[in-house]
Parts: C-alpha cells; structure tokens; sequence
C-alpha cells in the first residue's frame, strides 16, 4: 500500500460544491504536483465535516485541522503554509484546533513525551494554555516552598544531564555557580542550535516557549540570578518572535519581572539573537556573541559558573535541559530518574533526518537501542533499503554501521562506540552513502566554521579536507590513511574548544568501521557506493543499446560516439560524468562501473 | 537592494533607526549590525564608519565582528538572494543537485551577484526544515522537496 504523510479530505456536500469545493480539489492537485508533495500527500472527497456554511472547507490528517473559507487563489499559500513549512494556516482554521505538524508525529509506543509534551498541543501565543497544563506551577511551588539548596538537591537527585551534548550533571553545574560570593549573577540558555539535521530545540522555542522561560525562572532562583539571556541562532526567525511574545505575556502575567507572584524574588529575561555563526554553540563563544564580539571560544577554566557573562558566574544550559526541569520539580526527582540507565536519565529529543521513512522529531527514554529507534519508531528505511550507518552528535560526532544498532542510547555508550549523544542530530544513511565522501562533507563543515583562533583546529581541519578530497578524486595515496589518523589525533588533543576535539571524529569513525571503502578509494581507485565522481565509470552496455543516439545528443561534451542502431561508447577521457545519459537513456543500457 | 540606490542618506537613516532601538551601547553591537543589515541588504563601509564613531569602538573592531558572522554582508547583495542550505540531511537526500543546478542556471558561484543585481547565491547553515530537504530560501520564501528539475521554475516566479 502506498504511504502518504497527510490526507484532505474536502467537503463535496451540495452547499460547499455550489461554492467551488471542485475547483478547490483541482488545485489542491495541481499545487501538489508542483510542489512535489503528490506522493506524501493525498487528496480525498469527502461529506459533511460539520463547515459547509462558511465553505469551501478540508480536513487534514493526522493533524485533524480543519479549514474553510479559502478561494482557489488561496491553495498555493495553505499548501506552502501547511505541508511545507509545517505551519497550520491560522486565517483559514475553523474552530480551536491542536497543532500538530508532520515533524511530530503521535508518539508510539517507544516514545515518552516529557519535553515535547505541550508541543503541537498548546497554542504557543497564549500564556493560559500553557497554565492549564500545569504551566508556572513549578515556579510557584519552589519560590513560596522551597530553598534554593533543597532545589539544587532535587535536581542533582533526578540525575539530569547537559542536554546539549556534554552531559555534565545539571545540579553540579547549579551547585558550582551558586557557590560564588558574587552578588550578579546570570543564567543562560544555549538555543544556538547549529548541529545540521537538529531542530528539537527549535520546536520547543516555538512550540512551548513557557517551559523553557520556567525552567530558567527556577534555575535563577537556585543560583540566586536576577537577569537572564537566551541566545538564539538568526536561522530561528520564527522562535525568536515566539520567545518575545511569550516573555512579553510571562511579564504581565507576573511571572517574570520584579517580586515574580509577590515574593522578593525577581528575574527578567531578554532574547539574543545571533548572526549565523555554529562556533557559537560552544559556551565561551556564545557569551562573547552576547557581549557583541567576535564568536571565539576561550580556554577553560575559568567555567562560566565562576567568570562567564561579563565576568560574573554565568549558568549556561541548553534549552532541552531547563524544559526538563519544571517537569522535574512538580513530578519529583525519582519519577524522572526511573526513566533511562544507571549513569543517564530521563529522555532525549532526536531529529531524524536522511534516509528513514518518518523523520521528524522523537523523544525516547535513554537506554532504548538505535534499532528501536531506526526501526520502530522511525519505520525502518526509505524503500527498505539495507541500512548502512547512523550518524549521531551532529558535525562532531561520528558514523556507527550496523554491527552497533543493538548499542543502547546513552551518553557513555556513544562516546565508547567512537560517537557521541551531541544536541540530538540523527541522520540515517542508506548503502547508497560513500562514507569517505560524507566524511569529506563533513569536514568541509567544520573546517568553513572553525573560527580560526587556534592552530590545530584551522590549519588541522583544512589539511584533512584536502587529504579527503584528494582521495574523492581518486588521487589518494599510500600513506593517507596514516596521515589522516595521525591529523585526527594532533586535532583531538590540541585544540581549544569542542569544535576543534571532536571535529576528526566523522573521520576517526568511518576509519574504524568503514575503513575498507577508504582502502578500495586510495589502492584500488575504486568507489564502492559509486558515488565520487572521479572514480566512477559510466559505460554503455553493448547488447542492451539500441543505438538510438538519445545519449549522444543529450551528452553535453559529446563524449558518446557511435553510428544509429549500433551500440554507442562512451570514452571515459572526455566524460564527466554528469549521468545526463543514464537519465536519458530508455533502455536502462547504461551503468555505472 | 541595488546598489546605485543606496545614498548618503539612506545609510545615515539605518544607522539613526538601529541605534536608537538598541542603544548606542557596544553590548548591542550584534543586534544593530543585523538591522542595519537587514534594512540596508549590506553593511556598506560608511555605515560602519557611523557606527563606529556613535559608538566610540574601532573600525578595526566593528569589521571584525561584521566579517565573522555569515549573516552579515560587508559586499552588497542582489535583489534577490538565494540561500541554499548545505547541511548534512538535504545533502544526503539530493542536495547536492540542487546546488549544481542553481548554479548553473543562475551563472553564480558560491557568494556571488549577478552582474545585473537581480541574484546574490549564498548557502546557510542548517534551517531545521530537514524533514522537507533539500531546502533553499529565496528572499523569505522556503523551497522544500527541491530536485534539480524545479529549480528553472522556482527561479521563475522572480523578476
């Protein structure tokens, strides 16, 4: 059976019919084919959905949305709205609906909503949906009943980790700033979420930005801050207004701002917004771009839980992290601590992208294996095709082939098998992947970010790009493979920041596990999944050309000769490779070797 | 913007506007460049020299931060740009394509303007958009589920 991501189904009672409900259909159809979302999306008729006064009207599955009222000039923005971008177009919708987009499906039944519980459910711009589902009663219930201390005492027993990748105990970090005699005091939230393929923070800022804006009121209130800052990445346009809204209501409200809910606790929050920089991820960056610098990680120590923000302790936790923490207090620090292993609870936000059949977001107890998740909560592959590695962590982190699928998702688990938790990136790769080339790929990333303060990590990440793409082209050398191990352990030990450690890890992962493709790259000029260019062959199968000439007036170097109805050649000198014959060819005679 | 039509004035006023939303203060450096940015379509030298002397930073230090960001522009831009997101997960679903054929029917490289302004190609870093990939953004608008073949017919609906 065919699998489609959402149905419409439009009304085609008299009334709606009467007012152009057919006209409506025809351009849904065309506007799919256009767009290319023809076989993600299916369009039905159907009758009686409950709209037909205010019609033309469509229901949408699985969201259960229910619009009317739009023209046939209207389709191209709802289709762009709806199934592009994910948004639910508001002038359209009937009645209150619950929100929920393709990249956050239903959970099923391996999956624990604890972050993204509210999001896709609650309408983001309205501060009271957030307080129905328990919102601010975190805050309320530590401010007027709890010590900062007994706080800090819960958090650490709960067992939460950094979300943002490191995995350093949340508590511990709490504890250390607050120990400072320092009067001013900050908390920070990294939303700089740069990882490619990572956009679980993003739907939190603009699914539930309440929980995130708590979960600092409380962490605030721990350590004794009064001013707090969220650093957001530029390409979050839409998280940014989210964030102002949300603040601007949290301020009326009371929750934010001076004496929060009557008592001498005060704390307000504003919202940076960065400039298109991933290096400002990494914690030092990220303060000197809030302090309108150049984005450039500094040695540590100091932390900035002694001399961050303007030199004061500086608290700095990702948004996933403090989302946790209102659930945390209200449900209590063994509720969150039975989920997970010995060493890591809770749950984990993943972004599934690549060749998986349902990409989109997750959450999942920690301690559940990559096989769960690739295969029951992510479907399995694209057209069942065999699975040849995950990547995990973002540009950091590193490649894991199939013989680890059974490894469970946990902070040290990942970091053994050569690859680690990071931000929750997750791409799924398919044995039409070259490994050398998307190791490549993801070298030409980290060396384009490298800020360029230290050595290792500018000089060191070109060096391996160019080694790489060398062997891309089919001009690897004996000695490569030594040279990049060797590159990737100077890069590993030397540099200053996060960046430059873990930017050989996409190397160091796939020379352990994949290291036969490299070899079959450098010694026998050969590209196992067909992929680099320079070392593929497209060659023209004599008993299955029909000597048609398709190719040859196609091929735009003329490098296909050969007379009408006799089998053609390509002269592998002239070609480059383009793969305009395969396309053309109508007698699939053409392969690639 | 083009940039016959940038006068005097007009970077004055950017700059004017900028600082008197943010403050003239030199921890708002970041969100006065990318207003200014915004408004302007680049940060021509002179709005920097402005900045700088109603700031009372360096030049030296205010092309410091303007360069490292990928987001601000110190070259000026066409009417029209083009960001193509090259991260990972549009990469491993035909991104790579999609880059190639921009290029090519736009005549561009990476970072570059038509000579008749109407183009500037930039790739970004990752949108979040990933489920949609490969993904581009034409001024605001958000391609998604691009193949070479649509590229022609998206470029197309700019003039």
């Amino acid at each position: 059976m065919k699998y489609f991501r959402s149905h419409i189904l439009v009304c085609v009672d008299p009334q709606c019919l009467q007012k152009g409900a057919h006209e409506i259909l025809d351009a849904l159809q065309d506007e799919l084919v256009a767009e290319g979302l023809i076989d993600e999306v299916q369009v039905l008729e159907t009758s009686r959905i409950g709209g037909c006064a205010e019609g033309p009207e469509m229901m949408v599955y699985p969201e259960g949305v229910h619009y009317v009222g739009m023209t046939i000039d209207d389709i191209p923005y709802l289709v762009e709205e709806h199934f592009l971008k994910g948004r639910i177009a508001k002038k359209f919708v009937h009645t209150e609906v619950t929100v929920v987009d393709e990249e956050l499906r239903a959970p099923t039944a391996k999956e624990i909503r604890v972050v993204l519980r509210n999001c896709g459910k609650i309408d983001p711009e309205n501060i009271e949906e957030y307080i129905a589902e328990d919102g601010y009663a975190a805050l309320a219930k530590v401010i007027s009943e709890m010590q900062p201390d007994e706080v800090i005492d819960t958090v650490l027993r709960s067992g939460l980790r950094g979300r943002g990748g490191a995995g350093f105990p949340t508590g511990k970090k709490w504890q250390l700033t607050r120990a400072s005699s320092e009067p001013v005091k900050y908390v920070v939230c990294n939303a700089d979420e740069g990882d490619p393929g990572a956009f679980m923070n993003r739907r939190v800022l603009e699914g539930d930005p309440h929980a995130l804006i708590e979960g600092m009121a409380i962490a605030a209130y721990a350590i004794g801050a009064q001013q707090g800052y969220i650093y957001c990445r530029a390409e979050y346009p839409v998280a940014v207004s989210t964030l102002n809204i949300a603040l601007r209501q949290a301020r009326e409200f009371g929750l934010l701002g001076n004496h929060i809910l009557g008592t001498d606790f005060s704390f307000d929050l504003e919202v940076r917004m960065g400039a298109g920089a991933f290096v400002c991820g990494e914690e030092t960056a990220l303060i000197a771009s809030i302090e309108g610098r150049r984005g450039e990680p500094r040695p540590r120590p100091p932390f900035p839980s002694v001399a961050g923000l303007w030199g004061k302790p500086t608290n700095v936790n990702n948004v996933e992290t403090y989302t946790n923490v209102p659930q945390i207090i209200l449900r209590g620090a063994e509720w969150f601590a039975s989920m997970g292993t010995e060493r890591s609870k809770g749950t984990k936000t993943f972004a599934m992208a690549g060749d998986v059949k349902h990409a989109g977001l997750i959450e999942v107890p920690l301690g559940i294996t990559l096989r769960e998740i690739v295969y029951e909560v992510g479907g399995g592959l694209k057209d069942d095709k065999p699975f040849k590695a995950i990547q995990i962590g973002g540009p950091m982190g590193g490649f894991t082939p199939a013989s680890i699928l059974d490894l469970p998702v946990d902070y040290e688990s990942l970091t053994k098998a050569g690859t680690m938790m990071g931000s929750g990136g997750m791409i799924v790769m398919d044995d039409e992947t070259c490994m050398v080339d998307i190791a490549r790929f993801f070298m030409e990333f980290t060396q384009d970010e490298s800020c360029g303060k230290c050595t290792p990590c500018r000089v060191g990440t070109r060096r391996l790009l160019e080694i790489l793409t060398r062997i891309c082209e089919g001009k690897g050398m004996e000695g490569d493979i030594e040279t990049l191990e060797f590159l990737c352990e100077q890069i590993k030990t030397n540099s200053l920041c996060g960046l430059g450690q873990g930017a050989p890890n996409p190397v160091l992962s796939t020379l352990q596990y994949f290291r036969e493709e490299y070899e079959a790259h450098i010694y026998e000029k050969r590209c196992p999944a067909k992929v680099c260019k320079g070392l593929i062959r497209f060659e023209i199968q004599p008993g299955t050309c029909t000597g048609c000439t398709v190719c040859a007036r196609n091929c735009p170097v003329n490098a296909i000769s050969g007379e009408r109805r006799q089998a053609h050649q390509i002269d592998p000198d002239t070609c480059i490779r383009c793969g305009i014959c395969m396309q053309v060819c109508n007698f699939n005679a053409i392969s690639i070797n | 913007m083009p940039v016959d039509t940038l006068n005097g004035n007009k970077i004055t006023e950017a700059v004017n506007a900028a600082i008197e939303r943010h403050g003239a203060s030199r921890d708002e450096l970041i969100p006065i460049l990318n207003q200014v940015n915004q408004t302007l379509g680049y940060l021509p030298a002179d709005a920097l020299n402005q900045i700088s002397l109603r700031l009372r930073e360096p030049r030296s230090s205010l092309l410091g931060v303007a360069s490292f960001y990928h987001m601000l522009s110190t070259k000026p831009r066409g009417r029209h740009v083009i960001q193509f997101c090259e991260s990972a997960p549009c990469h491993v679903v035909g991104g790579r394509e999609v880059w190639e054929a921009l290029q090519e029917e736009l005549n561009l490289a990476n970072e570059e303007t038509s000579p008749d302004g109407k183009w500037t190609l930039i790739t970004t870093s990752c949108l979040g958009i990933c489920g949609v990939g490969p993904v581009i953004i034409i001024d605001e608008d958000v391609y998604g589920n691009l193949t070479a073949d649509k590229v022609p017919g998206v470029l197309a609906r700019y003039n």
